[in-house]
């Protein structure tokens, strides 16, 4: 199976990537834009595990790697 | 006394930090990120550049390799061990120091010198040094703007204005409170953003890095004794 995971900038942490693309969003017109935030997905394959496998491990992958504990959040997507 | 220079793939800076210390009198020693064990050395030094591409998070997947074992074993002693840009990133990453840097508030790769205010002599970097003492070395970075973590970071070195004072103007890069340089409680493991190695010879812009080195060689004691 597969997961797909999310990791987010936790909203008191700067996001400089995102505040530049917000002010370009206003200029271009759409005047309602307060926030964007920059994303990132990470898409893990373990051929012929279920998804209970896959959770498991790929949130002990977050923990030690895929995320920055000390500014990210991460949530966990499992595909077929 | 040696010191150990770590490169990872991607490290594009141990030759330079090589040549600065062992111009202040220091036997130097490269280290390759495969090995398991700096056994015989007194100080590790992580040098700049963009190991392991940066990928993920700059340091992420260095705080991985093998010597990174060996370089915690080093600091859980008390020794000194340093980390110098892409150093710095990925002695955070590795919880040696705490934070985290980001990319620069204007998404502007910086290379320029910069001036850096002395907050504090208690570190392995600053010890020779003389706090509210103005020093100017290059700073060489994407994301070298420091997020401090749950607790206030000790900081050693500031960004500053000519005459010493800390202001937001003088922030190249958006880092909390202006810092470009930290240490842990004990003051035995340092990052810094800036290079104290470019800055060593009469020849380059500035001789400010000396200051900085020298600290550094100076915390050095013979492998075996103990450091309270």
């Amino acid at each position: 199976m597969r997961a797909v995971v999310t990791i987010t900038r936790r909203g008191e942490i700067a996001d400089p990537e995102g505040a530049t693309i917000q002010r370009a969003l206003v200029d271009l017109g759409y005047t309602e834009v307060d926030v964007v935030r920059v994303n990132r997905t990470i898409e893990v394959s373990m051929p012929g595990r279920d998804g209970e496998y896959v959770l498991t491990a790929v949130r002990g992958m977050c923990e030690k790697m895929l995320a920055n504990p000390v500014m990210e959040d991460y949530e966990i997507e499992i595909l077929d | 006394m040696t010191i150990g220079i770590v490169a990872f793939p991607g490290t594009n800076c141990e030759h330079d930090v090589a040549y600065a210390l062992e111009s202040l009198g220091a036997a130097t020693v490269p280290v390759w990120h495969r090995e398991t064990s700096l056994e015989g050395l007194e100080a590790v030094v992580l040098p700049g550049g963009f190991a392991h591409g940066d990928y993920l998070r700059a340091g992420a997947i260095a705080r991985f390799s093998p010597i990174m074992a060996a370089v915690e074993k080093l600091a859980g002693e008390g020794r000194p061990v340093l980390g110098i840009c892409n150093g710095f990133q990925v002695l955070c990453e590795a919880g040696l120091l705490p934070g985290a840097l980001i990319a620069n508030r204007d998404l502007r790769f910086i290379c320029r010198p910069v001036r850096l205010r002395v907050e504090s002599t208690d570190s392995i970097l600053t010890r020779t040094a003389a706090v509210g003492q103005v020093l100017t070395i290059p700073l060489n970075s994407y994301e070298g703007n420091y997020i401090p973590g749950p607790e206030t970071p000790n900081a050693i070195l500031r960004y500053c204005e000519p005459d010493g004072a800390v202001t937001e103007g003088a922030n190249p890069n958006g880092s909390t409170t202006g810092i470009a340089g930290i240490a842990n409680a004990t003051g035995s493991v340092a990052g810094l953003m800036p290079h104290p190695e470019r800055a060593v010879e009469d020849f380059m812009a500035s001789t400010d890095g000396r200051v900085l080195l020298e600290s550094f060689v100076a915390s050095l004691e013979p492998a075996g004794t103990a450091r309270a």
